[in-house]
């Protein structure tokens, strides 16, 4: 989130697309009524009338897959109604720069798309230069290569009537909800969005979130209270494990991971750090390096020196893609052997959930880390094989839950919140840092008197926790906080870092949490100085605990907040200097002491980005400066804005054991959509186990419209099966008025949703029967999004089936 | 008076209250399946006091979902406290109503008078079972445990009229917003209900009786012969397969498709 939680009651309006907060977020929805008591509005724009939709001020359908169709009319309206924040889009964005006129966009394609490499050259997506090398600029944004008019031009082809077409959604209701939203553009009022997997799980997840982020910048509802791209994360600490380096692709503190080409840390560190020629820009990330070494430090210790690079040869280099898909697609193929699942379960979590179990036979081990012996921990014996038959030797660790470990766990507001054990975990249950404490003890155990020099990583790795059985989790704490290697002391911030070895720190934007001064994480003071529920003192929130991000964009040029009645920063021209509330995202005071005037940091309100500006063209991803609406990979239409029918960059994975249905296919004439329920936790593993959650939710469903089932002959109750190119589900029928066909190119098609809860083990499986398999992912396509290949689980072509 | 106020129009239909209604009281799950509809158990069970309804209508081509937490409404004219036959159901101190399950005779008429069809035979203890209003909870100050849960302030306790005032200015906010048929419900019905509600339209679009009465026939047991009432207790025996017949003709009527 760019924002946080508390702060949703500070919005006039919300948009929710991509998410249902009341179900997978009941919490938020506190913030979110107590804004509606106030007089906010709430839009919800979901394919499913949701329990989040019950509370909705405005509720509109939409096909699943084609939120940029959506948005981009949404774009498209508030240009032509003159609707946008002029002074925020001229200032704070980058819709003034100009554009390279070899920058092109036809049918579908950016200018550099190599068809066989599926991919693009990015050298036309960049900005005009002036002889300084600055980034040229029309402030009247009518240059035709200026962003602003690219823009335009490129979602021109979004009318309402286009939009509808493609979308389903009413052109009535989804005017309205471009009318509504747009409304907050006017100065004072704040828009925010609140998404979530619903956005995300597609093959064009990222542009998703794109074209939320530039709906946002053209609303000005970038850095304000209440306003924010807010991405409700799928799990209690799934922020945290972002942070720390859960994907492949980053280490710690969101740092490149270095690839092959990148040879040496010389030039690892050039091709990470970026420059510009602006003296505008503050370029924060030029500080890069500073994050790097001091990295190297915390995980190398005095081995990682200036003469060795600091350890950089250490790293293993990317060679390529190492996303969930990929490592199935890499054990189907048999190259990898041994799996360790730490709190997975992909036999229900995870896409083509037949291709994913099939693969775990090919391994020679597989451990499973879990609180319950999930789904996955007993592929051996699902419903359709023969244990016999199966070699995999399989292991279970038992884990302790949240409540049996002391820790932090980091919100979707990157609010970190300190832990405390409350009960021994039972049994053999072992905390995860324990587990992984012992595992490398025994790891390094083997490698002991090696003089092999590639295995050096494992034995000079530090490990100083204390004991390495039960190892001080404040440790790791202040390890990730870092240290000043001189004086031994505890960082106060990452402003310290330094890219000469004298500083540690596991991961840079964690810096701060741990300090001289105490655990920052573990505190409780819920005092509110600003009332706008900032609670600055209650836990602590990365960065340097500033609670709404680029909160320089909250003020006008001059540094006056937009709403004077919730100011984060504002410039007091008296007395010359800022008033903050938050802890200012802007260079506000120099070295010295003395306080920047708002002029200055008017120019480098984004000061993350290279250009110091909010991005409306972005050369980030991989599939285009801006978002453009492609097909899912199954859909019953062709693409009606260009002839490139799915995301002409995704990764094509081998058709084994991945059929696609045709376009329009007439054995899949249904499109489906899997979702999560209120009642039930991710996998199932930690809600199905539990008789008080499985008695309210027991059984595997199929939502389907009245209509559908009148077609079909079902009764409400009656089981069913579910079929894609990919494999068959049971569930139980319930008809609801809340899906309705969606008329799309002028016909209708009927939308069936189900919840990916359930599986073939456990307490409840998802049906009486328990021979039978009820997870929805066996339904669901090995193929992912362009930038990063999170699968798209939230659209396919399916059938329903009478049960005989 | 203690009471609990239902705000529907914040209720978001999560089943905290469910959840933990089971967890404080320690009341086993039940062992149910998925008929068509989100709501789960189907009814009130001797282990079940609190369920969540689910309603799904169509109005003018608008899909509603409405959800109501639903449970002993703690009347103040209560039809199972004039008709227990050995002064097992009874107000309490706090001024809910409690079943003391030593004397409760598993007789059934609690059951079969009263209007919402709340409490349940427990085979295993021969006793009724309902809400309890979490007295062990309030009598130590705490709120009962649903509205400890209960993510979004559907749920308040407090002293009765202070939530009914706060009731009526929700109730005159919605009506200005357009609801004409949002109202308090348990302002009079049953004399008062110490769990009452604010809906934003009828009360049967809840699943909740229209215009719930304490039966003539209560009104009868209580008042004419409560001084004979034990001896009435032989009786009882007589009357039990009747009344079980009756529990099941006044669940509330469902007219809409239940989701
Ligand atoms: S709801 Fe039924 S059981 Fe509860 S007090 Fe009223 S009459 Fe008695
Ligand atoms: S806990 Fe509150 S919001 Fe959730 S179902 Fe119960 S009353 Fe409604």
């Amino acid at each position: 989130m760019t924002n946080h939680w508390i702060d949703l009651r500070n919005s006039d309006c919300f948009l929710v697309i991509g998410s249902n907060p009341a179900e997978n977020h009941p919490i938020s929805m506190k913030w979110v009524l107590k804004a509606k008591e106030r007089g906010a509005k709430l839009v919800v724009v979901d394919p499913r009338f949701t329990r989040t939709a019950s509370q909705a001020d405005l509720y509109c359908p939409l096909r699943p897959g084609t939120d940029i169709a959506f948005i981009g009319g949404m774009i498209k309206y508030i240009l032509d109604n003159n609707l946008f924040n002029r002074e925020y889009v001229v200032e704070y964005t980058n819709a003034s720069f100009l554009v390279s006129p070899e920058f092109s966009f036809h049918d579908g394609l950016f200018s550099g798309y190599n068809p066989s490499t599926r991919s693009y050259n990015k050298s036309s997506w960049v900005y005009q230069l002036d002889e300084n090398g600055v980034p040229k600029r029309d402030k009247t944004l009518s240059d035709p290569n200026c962003v602003f008019q690219l823009l335009k031009r490129h979602y021109s082809r979004y009318d309402s009537d286009t939009v509808s077409r493609i979308t389903g959604a009413p052109k009535d209701l989804f005017l309205k909800v471009a009318e509504t939203y747009s409304a907050t553009s006017q100065p004072g009022k704040a828009g925010t969005i609140m998404y979530a997997m619903g956005t995300t799980q597609h093959t064009v997840g990222t542009q998703n979130v794109r074209a939320y982020a530039i709906l946002q910048l053209l609303l000005g509802n970038v850095g304000i209270p209440g306003g924010g791209v807010n991405a409700m994360r799928g799990e209690s600490n799934v922020q945290g494990s972002t942070d720390f380096a859960l994907l492949f692709h980053i280490l710690p503190g969101y740092l490149r991971y270095p690839v092959a080409t990148d040879r040496d840390l010389a030039t690892y560190l050039k091709n990470s750090t970026p420059t510009t020629a602006d003296p505008d820009s503050v370029n924060y990330w030029k500080n890069f390096p500073k994050f790097f070494i001091s990295l190297m430090k915390a995980f190398f210790g005095d081995k990682a020196t200036a003469a060795n690079d600091f350890c950089y040869d250490y790293l293993p280099k990317a060679g390529g893609n190492y996303s969930f898909i990929s490592l199935f697609e890499a054990m189907y193929e048999g190259v990898i052997k041994g799996l360790f699942l730490w709190g997975q379960n992909p036999c229900v979590g995870g896409p083509n959930a037949n291709k994913e179990a099939k693969a775990l036979e090919n391994l020679d081990w597989m451990v499973a880390v879990d609180l319950w012996e999930t789904d996955t921990a007993v592929f051996w014996k699902r419903p359709g094989v023969n244990p016999a038959d199966i070699k995999t030797e399989v292991f279970l660790l038992p884990a302790a839950a949240s409540f049996e470990k002391e820790g932090s766990v980091s919100n979707s507001g990157r609010w970190a919140q300190w832990r405390y054990k409350a009960v021994e975990p039972p049994g053999d249950a072992k905390s995860d840092l324990e587990i992984v404490s012992l595992l490398y003890k025994a790891i390094r155990d083997k490698y002991q008197g090696s003089t092999s020099i590639k295995d050096r990583p494992i034995l000079d790795l530090t490990w100083n926790y204390g004991s390495v059985d039960h190892p001080d989790v404040h440790l790791v704490a202040k390890e990730i906080n870092g240290y000043d290697l001189t004086t031994h002391r505890l960082l106060p911030s990452f402003a310290s870092l330094k890219d000469d070895g004298s500083t540690s720190c596991g991961c840079w934007i964690y810096s701060g949490w741990y300090t001289e001064e105490g655990n920052m994480a573990a505190r409780r003071d819920d005092s509110d100085p600003s009332g706008l529920g900032l609670h600055p003192r209650w836990s602590w929130c990365w960065p340097i605990n500033r609670r709404i991000l680029y909160n320089r964009a909250s003020c006008d040029v001059n540094g006056t907040p937009w709403n004077a009645q919730k100011a984060l920063v504002q410039w007091d021209e008296e007395r010359q200097q800022w008033i903050t509330y938050d802890v200012p995202d802007f260079v506000f005071r120099t070295a010295t002491g003395s306080h920047v005037r708002p002029e200055v940091s008017a120019k480098s309100p984004f000061i993350m980005r290279v250009e110091g500006l909010g991005c409306i063209f972005a050369d980030g991803t991989a599939d285009g400066p801006f978002p453009e609406h492609y097909e899912p990979f199954e859909s019953p239409v062709k693409n009606m804005l260009s002839s490139q029918q799915i995301n002409p960059v995704i990764k094509i994975w081998s058709g084994d054991m991945n059929p696609r249905a045709a376009i329009g296919s007439a054995d899949y004439p249904l499109i489906g959509t899997t979702y999560r329920v209120t009642e039930h936790w991710q996998a199932g593993a930690m809600t199905r186990n539990l008789p008080w959650l499985a008695e309210l939710m027991p059984e595997m469903f199929v939502e389907i419209s009245p209509e559908l089932a009148k077609a079909r002959g079902l009764k409400p109750g009656e089981l069913v099966k579910v079929v894609s190119p990919r494999g068959e589900v049971y569930a139980k029928v319930c008809i609801t008025e809340r899906i309705k066909a969606l008329k799309v190119g002028g016909l209708f098609y009927e939308l069936v949703g189900m919840p990916w809860h359930y599986g073939f083990n456990g307490f409840v499986t998802g049906g009486k029967d328990r021979s039978k398999n009820y997870a929805a992912n066996l339904l669901t396509a090995h193929i992912g999004d362009a930038n990063t290949m999170i699968p798209e689980y939230k659209v396919f072509l399916c059938d329903i089936r009478k049960v005989m | 008076m203690r009471a609990v106020c239902i705000d529907t129009t914040k209720c978001i239909g999560c089943r905290a209250c469910q959840v933990a209604c089971k967890q404080w009281n320690q009341l086993p799950a039940e062992n149910t399946e998925f008929g068509g509809t989100y709501e789960n158990p189907s009814k009130f069970m001797h282990d079940t006091w609190t369920r969540v309804h689910f309603r799904e209508h169509r109005v003018n081509g608008e899909v509603q979902w409405l959800f109501a937490k639903s449970q002993c409404m703690h009347c103040t004219e209560a039809a199972c406290i004039s008709v227990c036959p050995s002064g097992a159901t009874h107000r309490t101190e706090m001024g809910t109503v409690l079943i003391d399950n030593r004397r409760c005779i598993g007789c059934n008429y609690c059951a079969a008078n009263c209007p919402f069809a709340v409490p349940r035979y427990d085979h295993k203890e021969n006793a009724m079972k309902k809400c309890n209003f979490c007295y062990n909870r309030i009598v130590d100050g705490l709120s009962p445990a649903c509205v400890k849960a209960c993510p979004t302030g559907a749920l308040q306790y407090g002293e009765r009229r202070v939530l009914m005032l706060e009731a009526e200015k929700r109730v005159n906010n919605l009506r200005a917003a357009g609801y004409r048929d949002a109202r308090v419900y348990g302002l009079e019905e049953m004399g008062g209900l110490g769990v009452f509600y604010v809906l934003r339209d009828r009360p049967s679009a809840y699943g909740l009786p229209d215009s719930p009465k304490v039966p003539m026939s209560a009104y009868v047991w209580g008042t004419a012969f409560k001084p004979v009432r034990a001896l009435a207790v032989l009786g009882v025996f007589l009357g039990l397969v009747a009344n079980r017949f009756r529990t099941r003709q006044n669940q509330p009527q469902e007219t809409v498709r239940g989701d």
